[in-house]
C-alpha cells in the first residue's frame, strides 16, 4: 500500500497547532548550536593537537585535551536533544512521516550511521588521551570530523527537499513512483543550504570559543595557553564570516528561484515589482506596506537575481491562506543578515590590525566584542533557521503538504510541551555547570609553570606583550 | 522472503542490541542508586567508568530502529507515534535525564546525580517496554492518534513488559559488570556483579513467567503466537539462555554469561516478531505497510554500506573497553612513547603562497557570482571553500608562531 497525502491519515482537528510548531522549534533551537559543535569543533580540537603533535609544545597538547572534554559534553548533550527530535517527527507529525518517510527516510538512515561513527570515535579520541600513541589517536579524531559533517550532509538533505519537493508524483492524492535517490541528492538547494550551515557552525563556534578565552583576555590571563586557545577558533571563524556572505547570497539565489513567496516574505514585498528595492529594518503592516523601513532602490533586484532592474515576485501573487507570518520572518532574515554583517566587520577589524601591525588587536574594546560575538552568532543561526523554517509555511513540505495536514491528533501535547520546557532548563543548567567544572580544573604542573610561573612565561614577550596591550587598552 | 520484510527483521535485530548494549546501560544506575556501604562508591565508580565510553553509541540504536521503521513503514510509524506519545515523550525526556546524570557524574559523585540518573533509567525501560505491550497487544491502531490516549498503554500486557524492561535491564547490566570488573581485577565488585546478576536473573525470569500468563488473559493473539510453533521454539531458547546465564554466573564464567544474557534477549525479541506476524499493527500486514520496492532495496543498500563501516568500528571500540586499554592507571603501563612529534618549528606561509590562496577564492569568488547554476558556479563555490580551508590553516599557524616571535 502506498502512503498518500490526503487519505492515509485523514485530516485532524489539532487545536494546539501552534504549539506543537513551538515545541519543534525549541528543541530545533537546543539541538541545532550543539550540532555545531558536533560538526565543527573536531577540527579545531584535531588541529591544535596536530599542532602540539608538530612542536612538541605541551600547551597546544593541553588545549586539545581540555577542549575535547568539552566537545564529548556537548557531543552528549548533541545525542539525546537529536533523539527528541526523532522522537518528535513522529509524536508531532505522523502525518508528514507516514506520506513521506518513506522519500527521505534513506537520508536519516545514513545520518543514523554517521551519528554510530560519531559517538564511536568520539569515545575513543576523549578517553584514549594517553592510552593510544599519538598518531593513532590524532587518527581517531578524522572520523570524527568525517562523521560531523555527513550526519549534517543527510539532515540537511531532507530540509533541502522539504523546500524544493522532488522524487515523487502526487496521483489523487497519494504519492507515488518514489525516487529517494533523486529526491535527496539532485536537490538544488542541498548544497547551498549545506554549506551555508557548515560555515555558520564554523562561525558559532569559532566566535564562542574564542569568547570564553577573549574573557579571559580582559582578565589578564594572556599565557601562551590563552591565547593560543583563543586565536585558533578567532582565526578560523574571520576567515569562515566574510565567506558566508558569498554563500548566504547563492543560498538567497536559490530560494528566490524556487520559493519566490519565501523571499517575498523575507523582505516584506507585497507587490510584484520590477527593479524591487531592499528595505532595512520596519515593521510590515497588513496592507502590505512596510512602516519605518529604509528603502535602498533596486537592491533586493541586485541581490536576488543579480540584475538591478529583475522582477521580484510579490507576496499578492498568492492568496494569503498561503502566505508565512511576514513579520517574523521577516525579522529573522534581517537579525541573521545584520548579525551577519557585524561579524564581518569584526573579522575586517581583526585580518585588518593583524596584516598591518603583525600582532592581534590590544584594545580592549575588540575582546569585548569577541566576546559579544558567541551569543550573537548563535542568534543569527537560530534567526537563520527561523527565516527558511517559518518561511516555508504553511508548508510542510513547500507546495504539497499543509503543516496542519501533518500534525497530531493526539490531544494533550501542551502538556508534553511543558515537560520538555522544564527538561531543558536542567539539560541547560546541568551543561554550564559542566563546563564551569571543566574551565576550573587545575592545569598539569607544566601548563601552571607556563602560565603563571614567573620565570618562563613572564620573561619572555607574550605575558610581558599581553600587560602592555591591557595598559594600552585601559 | 520478500524484500518488504527484511526492514522488519532489522529493526528487530536493533531492538535486540539497544536492550542488551541500552540497557546495561540503564541497569547500570539502577545498580549505582542500590549501591551502599562500604563498597558503594567503588561499585559507582566502577559503573560510570565501564559504561562512559560506550553509552552514546549504545543510544543510537534506538535512533537506527526508528530510522529504519519511518523510512520502511512510514504508517507505522506515524500510527504509533502519535497513539503512544505520552510513554514515548516520557522514555525520550528519560533519555535526556540520563545523559544528564553521565554528563553531571563524570566531574562530581553527588547523591542527587545518582538519584537523578536511577529515576530516567527506571522510567525509560519502563515506557518503552508499555509501548511494546501496546503493540503486542493490537492497541495501536493505524491512523493519526487513533488508539486510546492512556489505555493503550497503561493495561496489563503494557505494565508487564514494562516491568520486565526494568527487570531486564537490571540484569544484563549486572553481568556486564561482573565480568567488567574481573577483567580489570576487582574481586570484590565481580562477586558483587555476581550476587545482582544472579537476583536479578531469577527476578527476571519470574516476571516472564507471569507476563506470559497475563498475555494469556489480556493478549490472546500474541499468547498463541508465543506458545505454539516456532514462537513456542522461541521463548524455550530463550528459557534456555537464561538459565544459562544463571548457571554461568554461579561458575563465574562471566564472558559465556554475557553471550547468553544477549542470546536470551535476542530469542525474546524473535519470539516477539514470530508471534506477531505476518501482522504489524492490527489488520495491517508487514507488507502492506511496506514503503516501495525500490525504497526498502535503496534502505538496504545504505544499512549495508553502513554496516561495513559501523561494525569494524564497534569493535575497535569495545575492543578498546573490554581489553582494559581505557582503564584508569593504563596509561601508564600501554604507552612508552610519550606526545611529542618531529618537534619541528611551525613557520608563516610564504607570502607567495598567501597571494595564490588569496587569486584562488578571488576568482572562484567571482565565478559564484557571476553564474547562477551548472558547473563553473559549483567550481567557484568549491575553489572558494579549498581556499578558506587552506587559509585557516596558514592564520592560524601564523597566528599562533607570531606568539612565539614576539
Amino acid at each position: 500500500m502506498l502512503a498518500s497525502v490526503s487519505s492515509a491519515f485523514p485530516a485532524v482537528d489539532q487545536d494546539y497547532l501552534l504549539e506543537a510548531r513551538q515545541m519543534q522549534a525549541l528543541s530545533f533551537a537546543v539541538h541545532i548550536p550543539l550540532v555545531c559543535f558536533g560538526v565543527a569543533f573536531p577540527a579545531m580540537v584535531i588541529f591544535t593537537e596536530w599542532l602540539g603533535y608538530r612542536t612538541g609544545k605541551a600547551h597546544y597538547t593541553a588545549i586539545a585535551k581540555r577542549w575535547s572534554k568539552v566537545m564529548i559534553t556537548l557531543f552528549a548533550a548533541g545525542v539525546v536533544t537529536g533523539t527528541l527530535l526523532s522522537f518528535e517527527l513522529g509524536i508531532l507529525w505522523p502525518g508528514f512521516m507516514s506520506a513521506f518517510g518513506e522519500v527521505f527516510g534513506l537520508a536519516f538512515g545514513l545520518e543514523g550511521f554517521s551519528f554510530f561513527i560519531e559517538a564511536i570515535f568520539i569515545a575513543i579520541y576523549v578517553y584514549g588521551w594517553d592510552r593510544l600513541s599519538p598518531k593513532r589517536h590524532l587518527l581517531a579524531g578524522i572520523p570524527v570530523m568525517v562523521a560531523g559533517f555527513t550526519g549534517s550532509w543527510m539532515v540537511i538533505a531532507v530540509n533541502a527537499w522539504m523546500n524544493a519537493p522532488s522524487g515523487f508524483d502526487v496521483v489523487n492524492g497519494d504519492v507515488v513512483n518514489v525516487q529517494p535517490w533523486s529526491a535527496l541528492f539532485g536537490n538544488g538547494h542541498l548544497w547551498p543550504q549545506l554549506i551555508h550551515m557548515y560555515l555558520a557552525a564554523y562561525i558559532v563556534v569559532g566566535f564562542s570559543i574564542a569568547g570564553v578565552y577573549a574573557f579571559a583576555w580582559l582578565k589578564g590571563r594572556r599565557g601562551p595557553y590563552f591565547r593560543t586557545a583563543m586565536v585558533i577558533p578567532l582565526a578560523i571563524a574571520c576567515l569562515a564570516a566574510p565567506t558566508q556572505l558569498l554563500i548566504g547570497d547563492w543560498s538567497a539565489r536559490n530560494v528566490a528561484e524556487d520559493q519566490p513567496i519565501k523571499l517575498a516574505a523575507f523582505e516584506g514585498l507585497y507587490k510584484t515589482t520590477e527593479g524591487a528595492p531592499e528595505t532595512i529594518l520596519g515593521w510590515y503592516e497588513p496592507d502590505g506596506s512596510i512602516k519605518y523601513g529604509i528603502e535602498i532602490p533596486k537592491l533586493l533586484s541586485l541581490l536576488a537575481y543579480h540584475d538591478p532592474n529583475a522582477t521580484v515576485q510579490g507576496l499578492d501573487t498568492v492568496p494569503e491562506e498561503d502566505r508565512p507570518p511576514i513579520n517574523v520572518v521577516r525579522i529573522a532574515f534581517q537579525t541573521m543578515v545584520g548579525i551577519g554583517t557585524m561579524l564581518v566587520a569584526l573579522a575586517a577589524w581583526f585580518l585588518f590590525v593583524f596584516y598591518r601591525k603583525k600582532r592581534i588587536p590590544e584594545t580592549k574594546w575588540f575582546y569585548r566584542a569577541v566576546i559579544a560575538a558567541g551569543p550573537a552568532a548563535v542568534v543569527a543561526l537560530i534567526a537563520g533557521w527561523v527565516t527558511t523554517e517559518v518561511g516555508r509555511q504553511p508548508w510542510v513540505v513547500y507546495g504539497v503538504m499543509r503543516t496542519e495536514e501533518a500534525v497530531t491528533g493526539a490531544e494533550g501535547i501542551i502538556f508534553g510541551y511543558t515537560a520538555l520546557v522544564l527538561v531543558y532548563l536542567v539539560l541547560a543548567g546541568s551543561t554550564f555547570w559542566v563546563l564551569r567544572r571543566i574551565a576550573r580544573t587545575p592545569f598539569t604542573p607544566e601548563i601552571a609553570a607556563l602560565e603563571e610561573g614567573p620565570g618562563t612565561a613572564g620573561a619572555k614577550g607574550p605575558e610581558s606583550g599581553g600587560k602592555a596591550g591591557h595598559d594600552a587598552g585601559s | 522472503m520478500p524484500v518488504a520484510d527484511v526492514p522488519v527483521l532489522i529493526m528487530l535485530v536493533g531492538i535486540a542490541a539497544y536492550v542488551v548494549l541500552g540497557g546495561a546501560d540503564f541497569g547500570s544506575s539502577f545498580w549505582s542508586l542500590t549501591a551502599r556501604g562500604k563498597l558503594g562508591g567503588e561499585i559507582r565508580e566502577h559503573t560510570h567508568r565501564s559504561m562512559a565510553p560506550v553509552w552514546e553509541a549504545n543510544h543510537v540504536w534506538l535512533i537506527f530502529v526508528l530510522v529504519v521503521c519511518w523510512t520502511a513503514y512510514p504508517e507505522v510509524f506515524g500510527s504509533i507515534f502519535s497513539t503512544l506519545w505520552i510513554p514515548l515523550i516520557i522514555a525520550c525526556l528519560g533519555i535526556i535525564m540520563r545523559a544528564v546524570s553521565y554528563v553531571v557524574g563524570g566531574v562530581a559523585d553527588e547523591r542527587g546525580v545518582v538519584i537523578l540518573s536511577a529515576i530516567s533509567s527506571f522510567i525509560t525501560p519502563f515506557a518503552l517496554g508499555t509501548v511494546v505491550g501496546a503493540i503486542v497487544s493490537g492497541r495501536v491502531p493505524v491512523g493519526n492518534a487513533q488508539g486510546d490516549l492512556v489505555s493503550s498503554w497503561l493495561n496489563p500486557t503494557s505494565i508487564m513488559i514494562g516491568v520486565m524492561a526494568v527487570t531486564v535491564c537490571a540484569y544484563v547490566a549486572a553481568v556486564y559488570l561482573a565480568g567488567d570488573a574481573k577483567r580489570n581485577g576487582s574481586e570484590e565488585i565481580a562477586e558483587a556483579f555476581r550476587r545482582r546478576g544472579l537476583g536479578a536473573g531469577l527476578v527476571a525470569g519470574a516476571v516472564a513467567a507471569i507476563g506470559i500468563a497475563v498475555m494469556h488473559n489480556d493478549a490472546r493473539e500474541i499468547y498463541d503466537g508465543l506458545t505454539s510453533g516456532a514462537g513456542l521454539v522461541a521463548v524455550l531458547a530463550s528459557a534456555v539462555a537464561g538459565l544459562a546465564t544463571i548457571a554461568f554466573l554461579w561458575m563465574r564464567r562471566y564472558e559465556l554469561a554475557r553471550f547468553c544474557a544477549a542470546g536470551a534477549v535476542i530469542a525474546v525479541v524473535a519470539g516477539w516478531g514470530i508471534a506477531q506476524s505476518p501482522d504489524i499493527l492490527p489488520g495491517l500486514t508487514v507488507s502492506d505497510a511496506a514503503a516501495a520496492d525500490n525504497v526498502i532495496i535503496g534502505l538496504l543498500v545504505c544499512i549495508a554500506v553502513g554496516m561495513l563501516i559501523l561494525i569494524p568500528s564497534l569493535l575497535l571500540l569495545y575492543g578498546l573497553v573490554l581489553g582494559g586499554r581505557f582503564d584508569p592507571g593504563s596509561d601508564r603501563n600501554t604507552v612508552v612513547e610519550t606526545r611529542v612529534g618531529p618537534m619541528t618549528e611551525l613557520g608563516g606561509p610564504r607570502p607567495r603562497s598567501v597571494v595564490a590562496v588569496l587569486g584562488v577564492a578571488g576568482v572562484g569568488a567571482l565565478m559564484s557570482i557571476a553564474f547562477s547554476s551548472g558547473a563553473p558556479l559549483y567550481i567557484g563555490i568549491a575553489m572558494v571553500l579549498a581556499a578558506l580551508a587552506i587559509g585557516c590553516v596558514m592564520l592560524a599557524v601564523t597566528l599562533v608562531t607570531a606568539e612565539e616571535s614576539d
